[in-house]
């Protein structure tokens, strides 16, 4: 258990730079998931955090003390590695207890703390076998019994769940979460996975291009996207992006397009009174498009060219004029392609963007 | 059925091709100097160690087959001490030249022996160890230290790097994962391929012949009193020679094969 604070950290491998400039808090017994794209840096954050990878610059402290220049070895950290990196010449349990055997437990709370990893993970049966003997998922949890049996302070997981079956996956989200919780280990965790990232973090880092692109709560990440990347990231399907231009009347705001004409509520307005440009980027969730007319609705009127039935979902793409949009709608809807159909856009959940600089205006 | 049929016919006939020689070579190696002048007698009437006997007490083979394994252990624990580390880095570590160097390994084999034999006398005389067995050591390691190099990366490379830092990450130094978790992993095929090397070092003729002269191995031995001797005694020492190999190879072949690349399925 330690609270993780790295401190403007930078990782190049020759010109690539993998990390660069991470500014982050870990705060104690949390679980803080990285998410971004593939080749973003969350490999690389925590192979830097664990110590395996040494920091081109920057520093790193586990609970005030700084880290930075410890082996591995020293940091009082563990990994569930992706792929799972159970040692194929161990018995499962000589693979639990060897953590304990090299830092020389006496056999007695060895075997006990053994017995209490493997009943924690419900692998108690698969104790004498060796890990060619074992499913995906058994491996998984040897792996995860591995690194909480010395009750580590920081927990490291990089992508532990992508080499398993969507169900198992769903199944193994729940009770890592749940594990977590119960032990209290401070957790980073990787993946490329928004739901896992949203189910399962406390706090959410987005990373792109070596870069934390924004740092809060899953709803905070949903709701109140920082920039373009966020928003475009999160949600499926993506968030549908408008450039407009801003018109500015008595008392009102216009975001207005070849195809569109929207008032701009007030809450967002005052926001926009001093913004020096005229162009702007709207950002609006296909979630927050419906079929019925809802308050503060902007009818969007169009043809549709293609859906997708998802049985609990429909996700519609339609026209209005040349814009392409996309939106999801709830329940298995049948409409016909070549159709017209009229949305309504729910005003209060749209996201206005600077094009330049991509980030949040509201 | 019959494509089975087919199989084994073809097996049985690629099998008495190779093996027939080393059948004919044992049994002449045991068959009595009367019968094997006889040309009437295909196979023996009777067996006899004599041949083997004369060759290992009288004619000193037993002190050249001392020489050998000494040479080869020597060789073999030479190449290993210097090659596994190479090949650990060429698998594990990225540097410049790594290409350039791993070429280079491969162009010190295309140098024949006879050239480089000749030099290497010289320079022996020179520095005091010619016609030692460590001198003999040293040339062999110098012919199986690249194929130590080459195979231990590609044995290495076949260890995921993950089981070494899972090691590192649970208390390991990187020394200690290397020694606790990736050599326990390499060490069927590190076995295999130093099997090899000892076939390799008990098989060379040339070079443990030109460097000595007192002290020689056993095929040098071999070379320089057997082949002045009757034919049946040259069969014992192709028979002294080839088995120990064989046995060798026979009981490990199946990381051979896969030390090779083959796999048998
Ligand atoms: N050892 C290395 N040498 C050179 N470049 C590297 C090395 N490791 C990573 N990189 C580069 O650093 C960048 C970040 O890689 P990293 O593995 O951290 O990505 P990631 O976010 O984990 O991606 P993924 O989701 O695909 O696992 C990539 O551009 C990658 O090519
Ligand atoms: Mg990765």
């Amino acid at each position: 258990m330690a609270q993780v604070i790295l401190e403007n950290v930078k990782k190049y491998f020759g010109q690539v730079k993998a990390l660069d400039g991470i500014d982050l808090i870990v705060k104690d017994q949390k679980f803080v998931v990285l998410l971004g794209p593939s080749g973003c840096g969350k490999t690389t954050l925590l192979r830097c955090v664990s110590g395996l990878e040494k920091v081109t610059s920057g520093r790193i402290y586990f609970d005030g003390q700084d880290v930075t220049d410890l082996p591995p070895r020293s940091r009082n950290v563990s990994m569930v590695f992706q792929s799972y990196a159970v040692w194929p010449h161990m018995r499962v349990y000589e693979n639990i207890a060897y953590p304990m055997k090299i830092k020389k437990y006496d056999r007695e709370e060895i075997e006990n703390k053994v017995e209490w990893a493997a009943k924690l993970l419900n692998i108690h049966e698969l104790l004498d076998r060796y890990p060619a003997q074992l499913s995906g998922g058994q491996r998984q949890r040897v792996a995860v019994a591995r690194a909480i049996v010395l009750e580590p302070a920081v927990l490291l997981m990089d992508e532990p769940l992508s080499n398993l079956d969507a169900l198992l996956r769903v199944m193994m989200r729940s009770e890592l979460k749940k594990l977590q919780e119960r032990l209290g280990t401070t957790t980073i965790y990787v993946t490329h996975d928004q739901v896992e990232a949203m189910t399962m973090g406390d706090m959410i880092a987005v990373m792109s291009a070596g870069k934390i692109q924004q740092y809060g709560t899953p709803e905070e990440i949903y709701h109140k996207p920082a920039n373009l990347f966020v928003a475009g990231f999160i949600g499926s399907p993506r968030m549908n992006f408008l450039e407009v231009e801003i018109q500015r009347g008595k008392g009102e705001v216009f975001f207005i397009s070849e195809s569109v004409k929207i008032t701009c509520p007030l809450k967002l307005s005052d926001k926009l009174r001093d913004f020096p440009q005229k162009r702007v980027t709207l950002g609006m969730r296909p979630e927050h498009i419906h079929l019925s007319r809802v308050e503060s609705g902007y009818p969007l009127r169009g043809e549709v060219y293609f859906s997708e039935r998802l049985g609990a979902d429909t996700i519609v793409h339609f026209k209005v004029d040349e814009e392409k949009i996309v939106a999801k709608i709830p329940g298995d809807v049948i409409l016909e392609e070549g159709g017209s159909v009229e949305f309504f856009l729910d005003l209060s959940k749209i996201h206005v963007f600077d094009p330049k600089t991509g980030r949040s205006l509201v | 059925m019959a494509k089975k049929l087919l199989i084994g016919f073809i097996a049985v006939i690629v099998s008495l091709w190779f093996l027939t020689p080393v059948v004919l070579i044992v049994f002449a190696s045991l068959t009595p100097s009367s019968d094997f002048y006889d040309p009437h007698k295909l196979f023996p009437t009777k067996l006899t160690l004599d041949h083997l006997y004369k060759l290992f007490v009288v004619l000193d083979g037993w002190r050249a087959t001392l020489n050998s394994l000494q040479v080869a252990g020597l060789s073999i624990g030479l190449s290993f001490l210097v090659g596994l580390p190479a090949g650990f880095a060429l698998t594990r570590y990225v540097f410049p030249g790594k290409n350039a160097f791993r070429l280079s390994i491969l162009l010190t084999r295309s140098f024949p022996m006879m050239i480089i034999a000749v030099p290497l006398v010289v320079l022996y005389l020179k520095i005091g160890i010619s016609d030692t067995l460590t001198g003999v050591a040293l040339a062999h390691t110098s012919m199986i230290l690249p194929f130590v190099v080459l195979i231990t990366s590609s044995i290495l490379s076949g260890i995921s790097v993950e089981y070494e830092e899972a090691g590192m990450i649970f208390g390991l130094s990187r020394f200690g994962a290397f020694l606790k978790i990736t050599l326990p992993l390499a060490l069927p095929g590190l076995a295999a391929s130093a099997i090899f090397a000892f076939i390799m070092s008990w098989n060379e003729v040339f070079i443990a012949s030109v460097l000595t002269l007192i002290n020689r191995t056993l095929p040098a031995h071999i070379l320089n009193t057997a082949m002045t001797s009757p034919d049946y005694f040259k069969f014992a020492a192709g028979t002294v020679m080839a088995l120990p190999a064989m046995v060798f190879i026979f009981f490990t072949r199946k990381y051979l094969m896969s030390m090779w690349g083959i796999s048998l399925k």
